[in-house]
């Protein structure tokens, strides 16, 4: 790899924590990951692994919270964001790098029109008249595959579906023709056919744009048909990351594989579908060593005593683990 | 949205036969003769039942009732038995202390309520937001009477400032200037209600603010106070467009003591006296008027919470 451009999005050694009365809980540790344009990386992770919180981070949208960036940094082509003003951070928010979330149904303003909620967008980041902002809103809702923008242009959330809800959202996050999209659970409240429409539709603008995605779920299938990359996450730690296809072909973290083998396969006739024994502890609750050990199988002293340090797999598979799954595992 | 006015406006018509009907009984249940009361403690029980007879109260009730209601019904609210006006004038003679009175409370409760209701709510948890709590909690408990005379002690007795009693006409002397005799009056008036305003728009301000939407608007990269005020206040607003309805309906009743405590020449104040003298036409007409008034006013609220809340569908 050369050196000459940065990443689009470069994350080094994020960590957040949760401030409850005068103490801070960590909740994402040492946080490494990197993202090029056109790329998707796809997030894993159980409820409460911080993959969100990590989205929120990079999103700027911690504010408000009671969780606090504690160290490390999120460079967007190069610039640290956390360093940034509010000002000119905000003039990349929505713009450069947008977000679209998990609840469709709630994350339109119910009562303005949908119309003037992507105009609002566009008018924030460019100087447009209203008319020009308005036309570039019709042909939003087109490029997001709404039938008729011309008529929904002016509807109002409660009178459109969960799906078509998303797809404006998609709609006002493309509006300053970003450069990262940021999906978080962007399908988890769909039905499932819709589920794919959309992943599809986030597919096909990704390969109009150019943007890289991020997309956040605790979907194993969902992340390995849409993702090039995949990093698992697991009590605010990447546990593993790799290539989709190698992850799949060649999986080394005994969480991995828990997680896949959980995915219930149509051909397969199981009495009961395999589950990760326990469950993920408590953010106050203490764990010694690998922070997965007290579900794990392979499980022996020295992951009780020490938190496994990141090894390179080769070909950018890399994982925390004392005691990986062999290749052919 | 005007055929549902329309609708709401003919709903009105029954309601008032049955408020009329209302008022007119409780009236009448009051014990005390009003031809006595006219004639004073010297009167002969001829003079009384004669000037009873004159009055028409010596009828049965339900006679005494539909007489009224056609009277009524041609806009003829009777005569006034201690004024010997028509009862329709003796009202419009109050009318301008209590309307002005009620639009001056109204700006303050609007321009104390709203601005303190934001600000304590973007501040909140800091020493804003609990000062503007405490303070409002403090004049919610405060009664409307006791305000009203300590504000009298403070601003017309020590400094001097402010006149305490009596309101002339903005048409006599004085003109607009005269205003200032319902300064501390409206204030009184509006000290519980902007109080209740305050906690409200805070509240629902803090509620919208965890709502999903508001991410979204500060994901589109928009100055905090865009958020508040585009997004967060105009949500909150539909939840305080309804309490506006209960303040009127709180307002009616703290009128009545604000301006006997002001001396003010207004609408309160005249159902007091006209009750205290048995003014029977006086007061079933002011009560009417107030009740016509305070369905109207519930119906704007609604229309306005339509207009606030495209989710609400009038239907």
């Amino acid at each position: 790899m050369t050196q000459s451009k940065p990443p689009l999005l470069d994350v080094r050694g994020l960590s957040l924590s949760i401030a409850t009365g005068g103490s801070l809980m960590p909740v994402v540790r040492d946080l490494s990951f990197s993202l090029n344009a056109s790329e998707t990386l796809g997030i894993v992770g159980e409820s409460g692994c911080g993959k969100s919180l990590t989205s929120l981070a990079i999103m700027g949208l911690l504010e408000g919270t009671p969780v606090r960036v504690t160290g490390g940094e999120i460079l967007f082509e190069g610039r640290d964001l956390l360093t940034l003003p509010a000002r000119e951070r905000r003039r990349i928010m929505g713009n450069e790098m947008s977000m679209i979330f998990q609840e469709p149904m709630t994350s339109l303003n119910p009562v303005y029109r949908i119309g003037d909620q992507i105009v609002e967008t566009i008018r924030e980041h460019q100087p447009m008249s209203k008319t020009a902002a308005r036309a570039r809103a019709v042909e939003l809702l087109r490029m997001v595959r709404i039938p008729d923008p011309q008529g929904r242009i002016d509807s109002y959330p409660h009178q459109l579906s969960g799906g078509m809800r998303q797809r404006v959202m998609i709609a006002m996050a493309l509006a300053g023709s970003p450069r990262l999209l940021i999906a978080d659970e962007p399908t988890t409240a769909l039905d499932v056919t819709v589920q794919a429409q959309i992943l599809k539709l986030i597919a096909d603008l990704q390969s109009e744009t150019g943007m890289g995605i991020i997309l956040i779920s605790h979907d194993l299938g969902v992340i390995a048909e849409t993702c090039d990359r995949i990093a698992v996450m697991y009590r605010g730690r990447v546990v593993e990351s790799a290539q989709t296809r190698d992850l799949f072909a060649r999986m080394r973290h005994p969480y991995t594989r828990g997680l896949l083998d959980s995915i219930p396969e149509p051909d397969e006739d199981v009495e009961r579908l395999p589950t990760i024994p326990g469950r993920v502890p408590g953010l106050d609750e203490r764990v010694d060593g690998c922070a997965f050990h007290p579900r794990c199988a392979r499980a022996s002293d020295i992951c009780r005593e020490q938190d496994p340090a990141e090894t390179a797999f080769g070909g950018g598979h890399a994982g925390r683990c004392h005691h990986p799954l062999e290749p052919d595992a | 949205m005007l055929g549902y006015a329309t609708r709401r406006l003919l709903a009105l018509i029954p309601t008032l036969l049955a408020a009329s009907l209302l008022v007119f009984l409780f009236v009448h249940l009051i014990p005390g003769d009003p031809a006595a009361v006219l004639l004073g403690d010297t009167a002969t029980p001829e003079e009384v039942e004669a000037l009873t007879r004159e009055m028409g109260l010596d009828a049965p009730v339900y006679l005494q009732y539909l007489y009224w209601l056609g009277n009524v019904l041609q806009g003829d609210l009777g005569t006034s038995i201690f004024f010997g006006a028509p009862v329709l004038s003796v009202i419009a003679d109050g009318a301008e202390t209590s309307i002005l009175l009620a639009v001056m409370t109204m700006v303050w409760i609007v321009i104390l309520g709203v601005p303190i209701g934001v600000v304590s709510a973007t501040r909140h948890g800091t020493w804003v937001d609990q000062l503007a709590s405490g303070g409002a909690m403090l004049f919610a408990s405060v009664p409307t009477f006791w305000l009203g005379l300590y504000l009298i002690l403070i601003f017309s007795v020590s400094l001097g400032w402010l006149p305490s009693s009596g309101y002339p006409s903005i048409s006599d002397d004085g003109g607009l200037a005269n205003l200032r005799y319902l300064l501390l009056p409206s204030f009184t008036l509006a000290a519980p209600n902007a109080a209740l305003i305050i906690r409200l728009v805070r509240a629902s301000m803090l509620d919208v603010q965890r709502e999903d939407h508001v991410r979204t608007a500060r994901a589109k990269g928009l100055a905090p106070w865009k958020v508040a005020t585009k997004h967060v206040f105009r949500n909150a607003l539909i939840a305080v467009a309804a309490a506006f309805g209960f303040t009127f309906a709180a307002l009616i009743s703290e009128a009545v003591v604000t301006e006997t405590v002001f001396s003010l020449p207004g609408i309160g104040r005249l159902v007091v006296q006209s009750i205290l003298r048995r003014d029977y036409p006086v007061i079933q007409g002011v009560i009417l008027i107030i009740v016509v008034l305070y369905m109207v006013i519930n119906l704007l609220v609604d229309l306005a919470y339509a207009w606030l809340d495209p989710r609400v569908s009038l239907k």
